[in-house]
């Protein structure tokens, strides 16, 4: 066990893949010679060499697209996206290629690819920078979207999803890689599709994923200060879904928070609600509650930016009032 | 040729292409592509490839007013020497090939079995992309058929990658072995699309090992080349990018297959790519949904004149190489595919409605 920074957790999981298997490589922005915008490819193109850490034009669509061709013919490919706000140029790559083209070619070809990269809503880094595109990806058929919240889950996802032989959309958060803890040391990988139980609890149900968990255990806190006692849950998967750990909390407290960082329309909440109401409706004892980032683009103003996002204190009020039967 | 020698042969080309416009034009005044030797056995072959494409293709034009395809579907007449000259220059399974929705007889050509593009074709289980795909999504790994792709201009990352591929085994795996070519084939509209240019940025500057084949055809449905590009003569644009451009009698097998071989090897010997402009034209509308209004007559009799099915058989008798009689026996051998493949397609049975959702996943 050793303390190791989130960005250093995601680096030692691909370098460790990379040693592992000749076929897994990187490509996108600055990955190479700079070593990543948040360093997470840091000294990997010294040791790899410029094919396998390969530094690419400003090209979203295109090198997605090369990647889809990569992998089709045998590599692994893990594409950075700078900020993954940038990979709405490459929407159509993810969308029709890395997502659809197993399907569309009957089973011909399997794109097994990592497309990683910071998400979120940063400091005051405008609305351009502070996209959050697991909602506007989640409808992609043919992707699993996972995000990540620790080191330790970012070092054994990371390694999950090299392995995987499916396209994996992977995120991280501009805010949390200088996250430090201990974490387990040889080849430790995660499961892609399982939810995580950061605390159990009896009274309410918490679901939350990336940046939200830490506001959450701000909230949890205080909360357990007060006597609610909350079962706070990592979702880690955003598709699919850990249904079943859900169902089980569920079942067991009867009353469900959803906190996200994404904005409310359409957003990860929306689908997550609606299946809870499909798969648990009678063991609801209240409807169930949603807090979102406000449906506008994120201001620049640091004041009006926490106003869009949650904030712990929001979390604190929706449990106890669920707890205490006023929704 | 270079820009010096297409500049002096203008003029003349001019006269002959009158009133059949700019693109007829620019044929008419290519660079003579010299005598192009070729032996009566590979003659057969391009002669027999050619015909497999056109009489599919008419036999696809019967099935869809018969009602038995469906959707949109784009016929590949008269462009037969593009599909034939570059594929049956590279070699098949090793090399790789990547097209648009016009993609039939690009599979054809790859060795993608007639029976499995039909079926395809009438969603059939049968079908090369077990009838999930369509017309517009022709795919087979086997065939090293990177696939039929419907959105301009994304086929041409997916073959950057395959190039990528090649590059990447051979200098970073130390497979001195791999030197698998990649031609992504797309049309004169697509030249205008930004995955054009970024992938010809990307292979030029990492030497990958891939052809960029442009069929120009004039028109992207009713769009005229000239009305939505600044300079019309898209083989230059590889100037710009430090990369061997060439433009080709695409109505020429010869003069294509020639262009493709010499492109092909220099990609295997660790060359580069080439932005290969065939100049060529289709025979019907955009689509069988479309009524072709707009096009010339003069342009259409000029192109017709040339239609390069015909130009190889006069060549191939001309020279000696085959008789007459060769070819029909060829053509007979193709009706009967064309038939079989026909037949094969409408016993063929429907998907099991119970795998309707096999094939997202890596594991199904
Ligand atoms: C991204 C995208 N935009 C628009 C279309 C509709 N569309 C289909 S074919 C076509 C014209 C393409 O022309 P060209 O590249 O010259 O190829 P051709 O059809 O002549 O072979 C257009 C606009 C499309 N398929 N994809
Ligand atoms: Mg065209």
């Amino acid at each position: 066990m050793a303390e190791t920074l989130l960005f250093n957790a995601l680096r030692d999981a691909i370098d460790e893949e990379m040693a592992r298997d000749p076929y897994v490589c990187v490509m996108g922005e600055d990955v190479g010679q700079y070593g990543g915008s948040y360093k997470v490819t840091k000294d990997l193109y010294e040791k790899y060499g410029e094919l396998r850490v390969l530094d690419t034009p400003i090209a979203e669509n295109s090198f997605t697209g090369m990647a889809v061709g990569a992998a089709m013919t045998g590599l692994r490919p893990i594409v950075e996206g700078m900020n993954m706000g940038f990979l709405l140029l490459a929407f159509n790559q993810i969308s029709n290629n890395m997502g659809m083209l197993r399907y569309t070619s009957g089973g011909n070809y399997t794109i097994p690819t990592v497309v990683r990269g910071p998400g979120g809503v940063g400091r005051q880094l405008g609305a351009e920078h502070s996209q959050r595109l697991e909602a506007y990806f989640h409808a992609v058929p043919g992707i699993k979207i996972v995000a990540v919240s620790t080191p330790t889950n970012a070092k054994g996802l990371m390694k999950a999803a090299i392995r995987d032989n499916n396209p994996v959309l992977f995120f991280e958060h501009v805010l949390l890689y200088n996250l430090s803890e201990d974490i387990p040391s040889g080849d430790y990988v995660c499961a892609l599709d399982q939810a995580e139980l950061v605390q159990e609890g009896s009274d309410v149900t918490i679901l939350t994923y990336s940046r939200m968990r830490h506001h959450c255990l701000k909230a949890v806190e205080q909360l357990e200060a007060e006597g609610v006692s909350v079962e706070l849950i990592d979702l880690i998967s955003l598709k699919p879904f850990d249904m079943e750990t859900i169902t089980r909390s569920i079942r067991k407290t009867h009353k469900v928070l959803v906190v996200e960082e994404c904005m409310k329309t359409g957003g990860i909440g929306a689908e997550l609600i609606a299946l809870i109401t499909e798969h648990c409706f009678d063991d609801l004892d209240a409807r169930p509650v949603r807090l979102s980032s406000q449906d506008i683009p994120t201001p620049y103003n640091g004041a009006l930016e926490n106003l869009t996002i949650i904030q712990p204190h929001q979390i604190v009020d929706a449990a106890r009032q669920l707890k205490a039967g006023l929704i | 040729m270079t820009q010096e020698m297409a500049a002096e042969t203008t003029a003349t080309g001019s006269a002959i292409a009158a009133g059949a416009g700019s693109h007829a034009e620019r044929l008419a005044s290519l660079y003579p592509a010299g005598s192009l030797s070729i032996s009566r056995e590979e003659g057969l072959m391009l002669y027999r490839d050619m015909t497999l494409g056109r009489r599919f293709e008419d036999k696809c034009a019967e099935m869809y007013y018969r009602g038995k395809m469906f959707g949109f579907v784009h016929l590949y007449n008269g462009q037969e020497a593009v599909s034939t000259g570059v594929i049956k220059a590279m070699k098949a399974q090793h090399d790789w090939f990547c097209s648009t929705y016009r993609d039939h007889v690009h599979a054809l050509s790859a060795g993608v079995p007639a029976r499995e593009v039909m079926s395809e074709l009438f969603g059939k289980a049968t079908g090369c992309s077990k009838g999930r795909g369509g017309s517009m999504h022709l795919f087979s790994k086997e065939h090293h058929l990177l696939g039929g792709y419907a959105f301009i201009g994304e086929g041409i990352p997916v073959a950057l990658g395959a190039a990528f591929t090649s590059r990447y085994k051979r200098d970073a795996l130390g497979d001195a072995g791999s030197d698998s070519v990649t031609a992504a084939f797309f049309g004169d509209g697509t030249c205008n699309n930004g995955q054009f240019f970024e992938c010809l940025n990307m292979a030029a500057l990492w030497k990958l090992p891939i052809l960029f084949v442009v069929e120009n055809n004039r028109w992207a449905i009713g769009m005229d080349h000239d009305r939505a590009t600044s300079d019309p003569q898209i083989w230059r644009k590889a100037a710009s990018f430090g990369m061997a451009g060439e433009e080709v009698d695409g109505m020429d097998v010869l003069a294509v297959r020639a262009a493709a071989q010499r492109a092909v090897e220099r990609a295997r010997a660790g060359e580069g790519p080439t932005l290969l402009e065939c100049l060529t034209y289709r025979f019907r509308g955009h689509s069988l949904a479309d009524p072709d209004e707009l096009r010339a007559e003069a342009e259409k009799q000029f192109w017709a004149q040339r239609d390069p099915i015909k130009q190889l058989a006069a060549h191939l008798t001309g020279q000696g190489l085959a008789s007459a009689d060769d070819l029909k026996a060829i053509e007979k051998e193709i009706d009967a595919e064309v038939s079989d493949c026909v037949s094969f397609a409408l016993d063929a049975p429907e998907p099991d409605p119970s795998e309707l959702t096999r094939y997202i996943w890596a594991e199904d």
